[in-house]
Order: C-alpha cells, then sequence, then structure tokens
C-alpha cells in the first residue's frame, strides 16, 4: 500500500503513426503490470524539457484490459508551447518516463442502453480504449470518426477491422460530413452522446443535442485545452507572499510549480476544476481559457484556472 | 458457504453479535483499538488523512485489516442477508466496479495474510482460496456465470465491514451498490440511487460548514493508487452490528434498558473506519465502512482514553449526541466515566500509550 499517484515507465514504442501523430508505449520500470483503467481516462506525461519541467495530459488508447502497458498517441503542434514538440522529438525508446496514474474526466456511462460517439481527428484516442472496453462487456456502441483526410485517419484500418459496422469514418476533404440532426434523431431511447475533438465540434455536437431536446445527462464530451502561449506577466500569491513570473511559452501553474508552490492540479487542460485559485486583486484583464469557471465567475474577475489563463495588465494577486 | 471446514485457526473467537453478545474483545483487540480521538474536544471536520500503512499491530498495519473477529462477524452477515436480502444490492450497471473490488479484495488479502488466503491467476482463470471461511472457488474473472453471485455480494460476504460502491458522474457520486448489515442506523434500500448530497441530506450542522462541497470536491479528484480513509464514531447498546432502520424496533428499545450497573458492560463506543478507494476499471469508488466496537468497560482501562473520552462526551453539541442517538443516556455515560476523569493532561494522538 502507499500514496503512489505516480509512475516510473520505460519508453518500450515509438511509432510514427503518419506525419503528424505518434504513438508511444510506457511499461513499468520495475517490470509489474500497469495499473486497469477506464476507458476515456488520461495520464499526466512528465518532460523535462531542457530543464522546462512540462505536464501534459493524454488519452490512453490502449485496451483498459491490457494491463502490461499504456499507449497514448500525441499529435504535433509546430505552434504550441513545446510538449508535442518534446515528445516528437526528444522521446526515444529505452527512455525513462514519469507519468500519472490513470485519472477519468471523460467516462463512460455504464447506465447507457447505447452509447454514440463522435470523434474528430486526435479525439479518437479515448474512443479506442473506450470502445474495447464496451465491446468485452457486451454494450452497444457506434463511432463516427470525422478527420481531415485518409492519411491523417490515424487507427481508422485497425478500428474497423477491430469493430467492423460499428465504426463510421469520414473525410473532411472528400466533402464527407456526419449528419448530425439525422443520426441524433434516429437514436434509440437511452443513448448516451459522447464527442471528443476540436472545440468547434464539440460546440456544433453539444449544441445540436441540447436544441433536439437531449437530456444534459446524457451528454458527454472531452476537451483538453493546450495552455496557450501569451505575454509574459507577474502574479502576487497572498499567502506565500511570493511573486512569481510566468513566461510567455509557460503556464501559470507551471510557473507557480517552477517556484516551488504545492498548487492542486488534476487534467492541467482547464476542465476538471481542482487548480481553481481565488483572485484577491486584478488591475487588468484576466484571460479566461478555461471551460470550467462560469462565465459569471470569469466577467466578476473571483476566480482564475492557472492551468490554462493567463493575465495581461498591471497586478494580479491569488490566494495561494 | 461452509463455515464448518476442517481448517481452524484459534486466533479467530466464536462469539455472537446479537441474542446473547459473547462479543468480546482480547487484551490485543483492545489494545489495537482505534480509538478516534486525537485531542479533548470534538467537532466534525472532513479528517481524511492518506490511507496508508501504520503502525506494526494495529489495526493500519494493513490494507483491508482483517482480525479476531472475522469468521463471527460473516456468520454474522451471512444470517442478516438470509432475514433481507436487500441488506446487498448493485445497480446493473455497477457489475463492473463488484469486480474491480473483488479483485482489490483477493489480491491485498491473498498478499497481506498469505496463512489464511491464496489466489492465482492464469490469464483470466483464477482460483481463490479462503480457509477461515472453507472457500476454494475457480471462477472466470469478469464471467459473473462462473460464481455463485454476483462479484460484489460474493467478495463482500467474506470482508469485514459494510462496503458501498460510488458511481462518478454529472459531478457527482452515485452510491449504487452496497452491502450494509453492520450499519449506524442507516438504510441502503432507501439510499440507493441517491447522489452525494442526497445521502448526507440528515446529518446536522456539516451542511452549514460547507463540509460536504468540499469533502465532493476532493472526492471527484481521488486519484488512482491514493486512497484516504477517516474515522467516525456513535454509540451502540450492546455489541450489535446490525444497528439498521429496518430493524429499529428491535434494537431502538435496548437504550431504555441502561443502568448505572450494566451501562458498563453495554454501552459501546462503535468506532468505523471508512476509507475511499478510487477502482481502476470502473472509475467508481469504493466505500469501505469498518466497524469497531468497544465496551466502556474495556475502554476505560487505558487511562488516556478513559479521560478522554469523558472530555469528549461532555463536549458534543446536543445535536450531534441527538443525531448519534445517545442523547437520552448522555448524562449516564458521563456519570460512568467521570470516574476515570482525574483531569489530568492527555498526550496528543490516540494511541492508548503514547
Amino acid at each position: 500500500m502507499s500514496g503512489q499517484t505516480r509512475l516510473t515507465v520505460i519508453v518500450t514504442e515509438v511509432v510514427a503513426v503518419n506525419s503528424l501523430i505518434k504513438r508511444f508505449r510506457f511499461v513499468r520500470e520495475d517490470g509489474g503490470l500497469m495499473p486497469g483503467f477506464s476507458g476515456g481516462a488520461h495520464t499526466v506525461v512528465e518532460m523535462d524539457d531542457n530543464g522546462t519541467r512540462r505536464l501534459n495530459a493524454y488519452s490512453l488508447m490502449s485496451d483498459p484490459a491490457d494491463t502490461s502497458g499504456y499507449e497514448i498517441s500525441v499529435r504535433r503542434d509546430d505552434t504550441g508551447r513545446g510538449g508535442s514538440l518534446f515528445m516528437h522529438n526528444g522521446v526515444k525508446p529505452g527512455m525513462k518516463m514519469v507519468i500519472s496514474q490513470p485519472v477519468n474526466l471523460f467516462g463512460l456511462d455504464l447506465r447507457a442502453k447505447k452509447h454514440l460517439m463522435i470523434a474528430g481527428g486526435i479525439g479518437i484516442t479515448p474512443f479506442i480504449a473506450q470502445m474495447a472496453q464496451l465491446d468485452s462487456l457486451g454494450h452497444r456502441f457506434e463511432l463516427h470518426y470525422a478527420m481531415r483526410d485518409r492519411e491523417l485517419g490515424a487507427y481508422m484500418k485497425e478500428l474497423s477491422a477491430r469493430h467492423g459496422e460499428r465504426v463510421h469514418a469520414y473525410y473532411d476533404l472528400e466533402k464527407q460530413a456526419i449528419d448530425l440532426a439525422n443520426l441524433l434523431k434516429i437514436q434509440p431511447l437511452g443513448t448516451h452522446l459522447y464527442v471528443c475533438g476540436p472545440k468547434g465540434m464539440i460546440n456544433w455536437v453539444l449544441s445540436t443535442a441540447k436544441a433536439m431536446g437531449w437530456p444534459k445527462g446524457a451528454l458527454h464530451s472531452e476537451e483538453f485545452l493546450a495552455p496557450p502561449v501569451g505575454e509574459a506577466f507577474k502574479v502576487e500569491l497572498s499567502r506565500s507572499k511570493i511573486t512569481v513570473e510566468v513566461g510567455p511559452t509557460q503556464s501559470m501553474l507551471e510557473a507557480l510549480e517552477a517556484a516551488g508552490v504545492d498548487a492542486p492540479y488534476l487534467c492541467r487542460g482547464g476542465a476538471c476544476g481542482q487548480c481553481e485559485c481565488r483572485v484577491t486583486a486584478s488591475d487588468g484583464e484576466i484571460l479566461h481559457y478555461d471551460h470550467w469557471l462560469s462565465d459569471e465567475q470569469k466577467a466578476a474577475k473571483t476566480h482564475i484556472m492557472p492551468c490554462v489563463s493567463r493575465f495581461k495588465g498591471e497586478r494580479l494577486v491569488i490566494e495561494l | 458457504m461452509s463455515l464448518d471446514d476442517a481448517f481452524k485457526d484459534p486466533f479467530f473467537r466464536d462469539e455472537s453479535f446479537f441474542g446473547d453478545f459473547s462479543y468480546k474483545n482480547s487484551p490485543h483487540a483492545v489494545n489495537r483499538f482505534p480509538f478516534p480521538f486525537p485531542e479533548d474536544d470534538y467537532m466534525y471536520s472532513v479528517n481524511m488523512e492518506p490511507h496508508v500503512k501504520g503502525r506494526p499491530g494495529s489495526i493500519f498495519e494493513h490494507y483491508f485489516d482483517v482480525d479476531e473477529h472475522y469468521v463471527s462477524e460473516m456468520r454474522d452477515r451471512a444470517r442478516v442477508l438470509e432475514q433481507d436480502p436487500l441488506r446487498c444490492q448493485s445497480l446493473p450497471h455497477m457489475t463492473l466496479a463488484g469486480w474491480d473490488l473483488l479483485e482489490l479484495i483477493m489480491e491485498k488479502f491473498a498478499e497481506e495474510y498469505p496463512q489464511w488466503f491464496a489466489l492465482t491467476k492464469d490469464s483470466n482463470r483464477w482460483h481463490w482460496i479462503n480457509r477461515p471461511l472453507g472457500i476454494d472457488q475457480k471462477f472466470t474473472f469478469l464471467d459473473e456465470s462462473t460464481l455463485p453471485m454476483g462479484p460484489f455480494e460474493y467478495i463482500t460476504r467474506q470482508a469485514q465491514g459494510d462496503f458501498t460502491l460510488q458511481d462518478q458522474r454529472e459531478d457527482n457520486l452515485w452510491i449504487e451498490a452496497g452491502m450494509v448489515t453492520s450499519q449506524a442506523d442507516w438504510s441502503l434500500d432507501f439510499d440507493i440511487g441517491m447522489n452525494f448530497h442526497e445521502w448526507h441530506a440528515p446529518v446536522p450542522l456539516a451542511h452549514q460548514m460547507g463540509i460536504f462541497d468540499r469533502a465532493l470536491k476532493f472526492l471527484l479528484a481521488l486519484q488512482h493508487g491514493a486512497p484516504v480513509r477517516r474515522f467516525n464514531w456513535t454509540m451502540t447498546v450492546d455489541p450489535l452490528l446490525d444497528t439498521s432502520p429496518e430493524n429499529y424496533h428491535k434494537w431502538g428499545p435496548t437504550k431504555t434498558t441502561l443502568t448505572p450497573e450494566n451501562i458498563g458492560k453495554r454501552q459501546h463506543l462503535r468506532v468505523e473506519l471508512q476509507t475511499l478507494i478510487r477502482l481502476p476499471r470502473s472509475n467508481a469508488i469504493c466505500f469501505p465502512i469498518r466497524c469497531y466496537l468497544i465496551s466502556m468497560d474495556d475502554l476505560v482501562t487505558r487511562p488516556k482514553w478513559a479521560r478522554r473520552f469523558h472530555r469528549v462526551i461532555k463536549t458534543v453539541p446536543d445535536e450531534l449526541a441527538t443525531y448519534k442517538g445517545f442523547i437520552r443516556n448522555k448524562p449516564m455515560i458521563l456519570d460512568y466515566l467521570s470516574k476515570f476523569d482525574d483531569g489530568a493532561p492527555t498526550s496528543p494522538g490516540w494511541w492508548p500509550e503514547d
């Protein structure tokens, strides 16, 4: 028994799936089995990028029943802060890394009579694990997977082989699109809807479903925000009585951690609410990027999510 | 389930939790009793701490504590279930969480008590041996048809303490499976399907303090590999595990039969060790509620506990004493305990000899 929320792992495989996506496989350094996990879970991968500590969350895509290792896929973002570039260029087989135990913020609702899944691009990864789990449980599911073209349609072949008619592909460049309104109309009562992909797609799917009267509890979505880059700023911590400088490609949470502040976190992508901080003074504009705070809270400038949000102005003081 | 197997370990007491109430703690069990008060006064708090291994010999030595009452407690559970099968319920979508719990208990029991339990695995073909209860079971993991009953009921008939399983969805926790035969006056059949705020609604004071909002936020983020624990406590007349609302008519009136002569023997402090564990495959939260009972006569054999318990009972607000069900006998309890409190200071923490 231990209070162990991190796992030391060895990278055993790095596979270039296509020109943008690489897949990584991790096994435990001590040779033991990985903990089982639930479809939809992610792990936070810790990176030492030339002295900068980065922690990025990636969905687990391997079969949850396979406890010999975990797999993730990383899409390279050439204009991002560098986490995905580090994974693509810096991570090689044999390397030792530290990852978190699985955390699931996109869980399956096993009460569902049917699971309807809509994926966009790299948003496919949590569904790969979920479908493997649903398949072994004998639950009914159907996937609709939109991607730019056949080259980038990572995993479509494998999924077709495994799940046959239950997976449907849509290629943007071939002018194919999900007929969402019709798809939602023909679902049996008790269907749960899951969407993971770009922000625009999530908004489109959720708003269409809401407008058609789908119950809120039957709608599930996951969007990890990569912390955006921006201008450097300073934040004062009222309890620790220190001022921390946040660099242009650093998130506020990363800057706090680099300064030795033990700030709570879970998803690091603006979704889970764990890192929420109270703002005690703000002379300027808080750039809210999360989807945790309500619009009222954002407008009131009373809270900030340091994992993704930034600040522009004279002075920001948070309670930490 | 046969309890009269050839295997007999004298460690396990043969005792009853009803009728003649032959339940008793050995001196060893008294010494390791989880006295839940680290200070001389008491108020609610979330009081969570990591569930990590503690002192050898203490109830924290193992992930799950199997003690001298194990066999008799399991027999009492079977008796209660026979009278009222609704004490164990698992909604259909919680079966996977039941397997998660079965795996956890079997693995921990086999690893930590190899003299009593063994688990061997050949892929999904598992072989489980529970010597104290005389069980030898081969089955296929995740295949319900290979067990005599659902995985949750199967394993919780072999583990001390009540268990509930909470599904996590819509930023809330939903109590949707439970094995509840040793409860402090709450009903699984009534609560099943409720969310975190609904099932805590009867608790006084804590809502206004915002305790449940904070506790829920904490639990939603509970991580694999980092279980937590806390204590709760109440008072029970006679060592009765099944203080259920369903049977209140049987045990409620016993509160009126306490006298200054019998109170030391019959009034028990009831302590619950509550653990919270994130389960892997289902992402559900498992909540084992392990009940420990000690008579006041046994409790006062440790001078530090005797002094402190008197001071705690004195400072418990009346709302709480009412909720915990001992307001009627509070003066008599205080009279009894006052004889063991000389006013001397007590050392911090709850270990008896520190």
